[in-house]
């Protein structure tokens, strides 16, 4: 490809591609210099500095249950999550039934189909089963909305698994459960792994669904965010965004730098 | 000696596996695809109760109450297509999706053609800012574009230095869009580069020594070959859009409410069960219809939903 685009061309799609680029991921860096403002507004860039927004987080209860609640489910939901989307991914995977293909659509239903649909369903659901503000509730909702992305994680790593591996240790004398934990998990972790990281991540931002569910008692973060700002201008929310922005880079640098590592030494091959 | 038992049963297994193969061979092929079904299901049992009892069953009552609350009837369509306002958040809903795929798609084709020709270190670097987004907090991201966007903020000043006093530009059309295009576009990026990487280039070469000038070797070779995948990328994007609710409720005034809004509006504002259930029947309605599309032309091209789908989070 490289020898047919002229010069001139590749010039001109790099400075799209910069633009397009830039307009991807540069505007979220903006909460970090506006959590640091001292003024009671949006106003940017801000007149005056200080840290009174981070102390406004960290001395709300409100802020900081919302905090502890998010980090509990979306801590669940990771573990429910990975665990059963990964038995789903294996099944499918393995099995030989002509259905496998309707059962996979299935588990990538609620990917496709918005939300709210379900979330107004539960939200009646949830006031005559005294669901609501619960942590059950949350959790076993936000994991039907966790599990396609753990299916398609595990599915990924999936693709270039050899199954002799298996047969060999089978071979050996080793039993069914044996080989599964000590030869298809430490294959297949890599694409659990991102599956779990998926799973929390989907929780922890989810406020769709998450609207019908919480009560006075039980808020979420992303919930907390959501109200803040449609109804008020207090830069708290700033400070909690500054927060989970950092968290998520952090997140995202353990899965580059660790993950995708470890995806290549056990494939074999480099992929992005 | 501690073998032992392993090889008889494995003896025992292979026999058994040979009178069975070589008796009725058909018969045998049939029950194993039976009992795999019957294994899968049941292997699935946990995650069909999880998914059954927590997303499809609340589904289900609003698809059902859409005909059944207050009472059995059609009242609840004959309200919504009989009040203005509805019809114009349908066609509002469908208009802005509509032009987020268009931004998306003419984003999407420059980003992912440059990715097919750059190196792979390159590429690799343009990936990382592709996903990104996907780890991002949605909340976040459009919180970061009420700022931006907001008559006191950067772009507001600066172009108060030009004498423009009101940048209005939150709560308008122009800003949801803004907001979800971001959103959306890796997911036309990923189904778009997949076919555009797939294309043998060859091709153009061969069509260039046969005297075709670049440009036109492009639009008659390249863009047909890469079209399935800027379909695929294109209907992704619309089916997603058309959910959006963060984004229109935090970008947009209350001209801008998305079907989504109006959904919450009238299932927990005004507590409107059957009018909730018809504006999600109307949603999921027109969801599917975009999904049927999608499924055919991707089956005309090779594709799935769910490829697209796994391609895109993967």
């Amino acid at each position: 490809m490289n020898s047919e685009v002229r010069p001139g061309t590749k010039v001109v799609l790099g400075i799209i591609t910069a633009f397009i680029a830039v307009w991807l991921i540069a505007p979220m860096f903006i909460v970090f210099p506006l959590s640091f403002t001292d003024d009671a507004s949006f106003q940017f860039p801000p007149r005056a500095w200080s840290t009174r927004w981070y102390e406004s987080f960290f001395t709300n209860p409100q802020w900081t249950d919302a905090l502890r609640n998010s980090a509990i489910i979306g801590t669940l939901v990771a573990i429910i999550a990975a665990t059963l989307g990964t038995i789903t991914a294996l099944a499918i995977n393995r099995s030989k039934s002509r259905l496998s293909g309707t059962v996979q659509a299935i588990m990538l239903t609620p990917l496709i189909i918005p939300p709210i649909i379900a979330g107004a369903g539960i939200y009646t659901f949830f006031l005559k089963t005294d669901l609501v503000g619960t942590i059950f509730g949350f959790v076993l909702v936000h994991v039907t909305l966790a599990l396609p992305l753990v299916v398609i994680a595990v599915n990924a790593s999936l693709s270039g698994y050899d199954r002799s591996l298996e047969l060999a240790a089978a071979s050996l004398g080793a039993g069914r459960l044996t080989t599964f934990v000590t030869v298809t998990v430490p294959l297949i972790l890599p694409g659990i792994l991102a599956g779990v990281v998926f799973a929390f991540v989907t929780s922890f931002d989810e406020v769709i669904v998450a609207q019908f569910m919480v009560s006075p008692a039980l808020q979420t973060l992303p919930m907390m965010m959501y109200t803040s700002v449609t109804r008020t201008t207090d830069p708290t929310i700033a400070a909690a965004a500054a927060l989970v922005l950092g968290a998520v880079l952090l997140a995202f640098g353990l899965y580059q730098f660790v993950v995708v590592p470890l995806t290549r030494r056990s494939r074999g091959r480099t992929s992005v | 000696m501690a073998n032992a038992p392993d090889t008889t049963q494995f003896s025992a297994l292979s026999t058994q596996a040979i009178k069975s193969g070589s008796a009725k061979p058909n018969s045998q092929r049939k029950k194993s695809r039976g009992n795999g079904t019957r294994n899968l299901l049941l292997i699935l049992l946990p995650s069909f109760i999880v998914l059954g009892i927590f997303y499809f069953y609340p589904m289900l009552t609003i698809l059902v109450g859409a005909f059944t609350d207050p009472q059995v009837g059609l009242q609840n369509f004959q309200w919504f297509f009989g009040e203005q306002v509805n019809v114009d958040v349908l066609w509002r809903t469908l208009i802005i999706s509509f032009w987020v795929t268009v931004i998306c798609v003419l984003f999407a084709f420059p980003f992912s053609f440059f990715l097919t020709i750059v190196t792979p270190r390159t590429r690799g670097l343009l990936f990382l800012i592709v996903l990104v987004p996907f780890w991002t907090s949605m909340v976040v991201r459009t919180f970061a574009w009420v700022i931006l966007l907001q008559d006191s903020g950067p772009i507001g000043e600066f172009m108060k230095l030009f004498g423009v006093q009101s940048l209005g530009l939150i709560r308008t059309p122009t800003a949801v869009l803004i907001g979800m295009a971001q959103v959306l576009l890796p997911f036309v990026v990923l189904p778009i580069y997949a076919t555009m990487s797939k294309i043998d280039t060859r091709l153009l070469t061969a069509a260039r020594s046969l005297g075709a000038r670049p440009s036109k070797a492009f639009v008659s070779i390249y863009l047909p070959l890469s079209l399935p995948g800027v379909a695929s990328g294109a209907l992704l994007c619309f089916v997603m859009a058309l959910g959006f609710y963060i984004t229109p409720a935090m970008l947009g005034g209350s001209r801008e409410a998305f079907l989504s809004t109006l959904i919450q509006g009238q299932v927990q504002g005004l507590a409107q069960w059957g009018h909730g259930a018809v504006i999600g029947f109307v949603l999921l309605f027109v969801t599917l219809v975009i999904l049927g599309i999608t499924g055919y032309v991707g089956k005309k091209t090779g594709g799935s939903v769910q490829d697209m789908v796994g391609g895109s989070k993967a």
